[in-house]
């Protein structure tokens, strides 16, 4: 080979990776060019942000966390973003031989040569795929070993409210909405830049953790009890503070991001358009993170919806619009919505769908409206307990009675398929709770052929292990080993096999216990865990979420090989319940939400006791809108017509007829 | 008692109109489902009065011709569009150009005027650019294979492995050569880089770009250091007695002017 000429900063790799394209799977998802993809001059701005969400293309590409910071950034004169994403086995190795770096698909740039690598992490199985892109770019896996030339890593996504486990391996996290913390990153980046890097890596790293919003890890230390637990986590220099707190956007109307939604050209998991209508949600099921991370509840205007949605379709031609939250149908103008933009794009083929809904009847008109134009898919609803004190436990307040009529209304209604979504392994639970889900769905199929008048109707089960999170009342739970999991779905297996009635109407769809435990591991982990990370992505993991690609055992091996010189093992992350007492790895990261109101909620939780939503009962004092000084934000607005969309001109049209 | 789909106007199609589309640079690695996808994102984004299908899930009346491989570039590929207004064909040229993304464009538009289309693509030219191999060997590859008889390859389709022959599709194999080609491809494999035109008659099971690469592996030993850049230059009929390739849409021209 010849030697490669000096690498230009910001120049092209793509002519190198050109050459392996035709070898691998899917060449497209590596060449960028998407509709609405944006290419900036390098030395035409300060900063240079590459943003990677580490899964492959086609589950990446249609992140809206990404989508959202990658326009924010962009916006701006002073900087600029590119994307890349985590690339397949086969490309890696090709990489790896021909020494083409990580790169990103905007501008084909290599990782190494920005100042800020953002990793937006939704789960914590794509740690090791980030360091498959660290290597890949050159950049030194642990943060210590880089200097003044490398990229700062900076974790953010649900995932970053514990970073712990990487924190050997990123410079910096960043917790909560992430618009507001790009531009002060930015800012800062851009201005100690200026400034002629004063103090170098260190120095920048230290303005970032003085902001009392950015979390770096070196500057605090972690100290163990003997018996594994940790005694504390202190701050090693002194204007360090103690805690550091997430961020939180108010105002979605004045954030309507993303402008111009990415149209890739390669095929993804969301071939469609999304507008996210609120953010948060307070109805406080105890399992969720996302719920208890993602306080309060800030709507977007009806008149703010129908804006984005207009533009968006403008400017990209998707055929559906997904209205996102975590939990649609709580909209409080929500049926207004959907006349409103069912009424405006009748007749043009255009689908709506409401990706995330309650159990309750309220949501079948919904779903009539939103299938006006004859697009109907299965409606999903998510009682997630199989028995009436499961979901007292989980604070998932839904009757069977609501699951009844609900599901009546919808088989009635012309849907011949409902799917019901549950977990098993839940706190407390015992074999006879999870045998209700065969109960609850056997009364389903009859109470469907029963609206419906015919046999053929069905229902299909899926059923997720839970794992413990950070920050949910649940965080001091023990998780259920996975041959209990197991076992515990082959017996409902069995059950709803041998229904002779109703079995072959009801449809179950599970995982083993396995992965569960890795996830939750890696969720409630603290630093000592990243060696096991590092243990197995040595050992070959990559795509961790991917059946195909996970190997339970690899994990396993990975954690006796790490842990063994420590009181620790992977039972004592997972299994093991926790007490008030312990100091938790995520303790001095400040999602809002008060220890003590998190520990009383446990309790309730094991009391039976539930716990209403704050949006129409008083405040039950979570602690998040005083400790982060933000408030509820929702309707009604009053508005019930949608604003006239800009009139268009049809171009395209012979004049005599334009 | 089963659910019948809306009733909506399915308004006929007024006028169909043949687009000629080339698919360039980066893009070329993008599949057929890739374009179709993006193009009818682009009509949409183009305000182009699409007709569509009746039934549960309308889809858009396009007619898809003869699509060059994933990974090959062309300059000469055609779809047909229904519409339920008439279009103006330069207008419709130039709003789907800027719906597209760059890499995917529009060459040209005419109102459909003549039927059987696809039949009239006869034939394709090929240019296959070798970086690292020199005239004078892929001239003596290109020798060796045309004094063929028939040269078969295999190639995995639904049904398993397939043998097929090569040669007889190939209607002329001429070498030229352009050195310093662009790109660090040409560098790093040294400088000489053999520039190969075939044109392939159109036949079933179609010859495609891998398939002449696999049939003068075989015949000639001819293996290049470095995956050759293909691009299709033209499909269309064969005009009589030659091995050169008409313009597809002439027959449409001449009607509407006729008309």
């Amino acid at each position: 080979m010849t030697t490669p000429q000096a690498h230009v900063p910001g120049a092209s790799v793509f002519d190198r990776l050109e050459a392996l394209l035709p070898f691998v799977s899917k060449p497209i998802q590596y060449v960028g060019g998407e509709l609405n993809a944006v290419q900036k001059p390098w030395e035409s701005v300060d900063v240079h942000w590459a943003l990677m969400y580490p899964d492959a293309y086609e589950v990446g590409a249609p992140n809206q966390g990404v989508q959202i910071l990658y326009e924010v950034i962009n916006e701006r004169d002073d900087a600029l973003a590119e994307r890349t994403y985590a690339v397949w086995p086969d490309l890696e190795k090709l990489m790896r031989e021909h020494q083409v770096p990580q790169f990103t698909v905007d501008s084909h740039r290599a990782l190494g040569d920005f100042d800020i690598v953002g990793m937006s992490f939704s789960t914590e199985l794509g740690y090791t795929n980030m360091l498959t892109a660290l290597d890949l770019a050159g950049i030194p896996l642990h943060a210590a070993d880089r200097h003044g030339g490398h990229p700062i890593v900076i974790a953010g996504g649900h995932a970053a409210f514990n970073p712990e486990t990487i924190a050997e391996f990123v410079d910096a996290a960043v917790m909560g909405d992430g618009e507001e913390a790009v531009l002060l990153i930015t800012d800062i980046v851009r201005d100690w830049k200026r400034e002629g890097c004063p103090e170098g890596r260190v120095g920048l790293l230290r303005r970032l953790a003085l902001t009392g919003v950015i979390y770096v890890p070196r500057f605090y230390d972690v100290e163990y009890l003997e018996d594994g637990r940790i005694k504390r986590i202190v701050p090693n220099e002194a204007d360090i503070p103690w805690r550091v707190r997430k961020f939180t956007l108010m105002d979605l109307d004045s954030w309507p991001y993303p402008k111009a939604p990415l149209v890739p050209l390669a095929e993804t998991v969301h071939e469609r358009m999304s507008v996210e209508i609120f953010r948060g949600c307070t109805r406080g099921c105890r399992f969720c993170q996302a719920g208890m991370i993602t306080r309060p509840v800030r709507e977007r205007s009806i008149t703010g919806i129908a804006e984005m949605v207009e533009s968006g379709l403008c400017k990209t031609g998707y055929e559906e619009v997904g209205l996102l939250s975590l939990s649609s149908a709580d909209h409080t103008e929500i049926a207004e919505i959907a006349k409103g933009l069912a009424d405006r794009y009748e007749g043009t083929e255009t689908a709506l769908s409401l990706p995330s809904t309650r159990v309750d009847a309220f949501n079948i008109d919904l779903a009539n409206e939103l299938s006006r134009n004859g697009r109907r898919s299965g409606l999903t609803f998510a009682p997630e307990g199989g028995s009436e004190r499961m979901r007292k436990v989980i604070n998932k307040q839904v009757t069977e009675e609501d699951l009844i009529r609900t599901v009546s209304a919808a088989y009635g209604a012309g849907w011949r398929q409902v799917k019901l979504y549950f977990m098993v392994g839940l706190p407390t639970e015992t074999d006879e709770d999870v045998m209700q889900v065969a109960e609850l769905a056997r009364e389903v199929i009859k109470a469907g052929r029963a609206a419906s008048g015919r046999r053929d109707i069905r229902c299909t089960v899926s059923i997720g292990g839970f794992v413990p999170k950070p920050h949910t009342p649940f965080q001091w739970a023990a998780q259920l080993n996975h041959e209990a999991t197991d076992a515990r779905l082959h017996k409902l297996r069995d059950a709803i096999r041998a229904d002779r009635e109703y079995g072959k109407s009801i449809g179950l769809r599970y995982h083993d216990g396995k992965p569960g435990i890795v996830e939750g591991l890696l969720s409630r982990g603290d630093r000592r865990v990243g060696r096991v990370i590092l243990q197995a992505w040595r050992d070959g993991a990559r795509f961790d979420g991917w059946s195909e690609h996970f190997s339970y055992d690899r994990w396993m091996n990975a954690a006796a090989v790490a842990f063994a010189d420590e009181p620790v093992d992977v039972d004592w992350y997972t299994i093991r319940e926790r007490q008030q007492s312990e100091v938790l790895p995520w303790g001095h990261l400040d999602s809002g939400l008060d220890a003590d109101w998190l520990w009383e909620d446990w309790q309730d939780s094991l009391s039976e006791v539930g716990v209403e939503d704050c949006r129409w009962t008083p405040c039950f004092d979570c602690g998040v809108c005083d400790q982060m000084e933000t408030e509820i934000q929702v309707g009604p607005t009053g508005v019930v017509t949608l604003p006239m969309p800009t009139v268009r001109t049809t171009a395209v049209l012979v004049e005599a007829d334009a | 008692m089963s659910r019948k789909p809306p009733e909506r106007d399915v308004a006929l199609a007024v006028q169909k109109l043949r687009v000629h589309y080339a698919k360039r640079g980066r893009l070329r690695f993008s599949s057929h489902r890739d374009f179709q996808r993006a193009l009818e994102r682009a009509l949409r984004r183009a305000e182009v009065p699409m007709a569509y299908s009746a039934g549960f899930s309308p889809h858009p009346k396009i007619s898809y011709a003869n699509s060059a491989p994933t990974g090959v570039a062309s300059e000469a590929e055609y779809v047909e569009i229904g519409v339920t207004k008439l279009c103006d064909p330069e207008r419709m040229r130039a709003a789907l150009d800027e719906a597209l993304p760059p890499g995917l464009d529009v060459v040209d538009v005419v109102t459909a005027a003549t039927p059987d289309f696809v039949n009239r693509l006869e034939a394709s030219r090929w240019r296959f650019e070798m970086p690292g191999v020199d005239r004078a060997t892929a001239q003596a590859a290109a020798d060796v294979f045309l004094a063929q008889g028939e040269v078969i390859v295999e190639r995995l389709m639904k049904n398993g492995i397939r043998k097929f022959d090569t040669r007889g599709a190939v209607l002329s194999l001429t070498v030229t050569d352009e050195s310093g080609v662009s790109g660090s491809q040409g560098s790093a494999a040294g400088d000489s880089c053999a520039i190969l035109e075939v044109v392939t008659r159109h036949v079933t099971p179609s010859v495609r770009p891998d398939d002449l690469l696999a049939a003068l592996r075989i015949a000639a030993h001819l293996v290049p250091p470095v995956p050759p850049r293909v691009t299709r230059l033209a499909q269309g009929p064969l005009i009589p007695g030659s091995t050169e390739i008409g313009d597809p849409f002439a027959p449409d021209r001449a009607a509407l002017v006729s008309s």
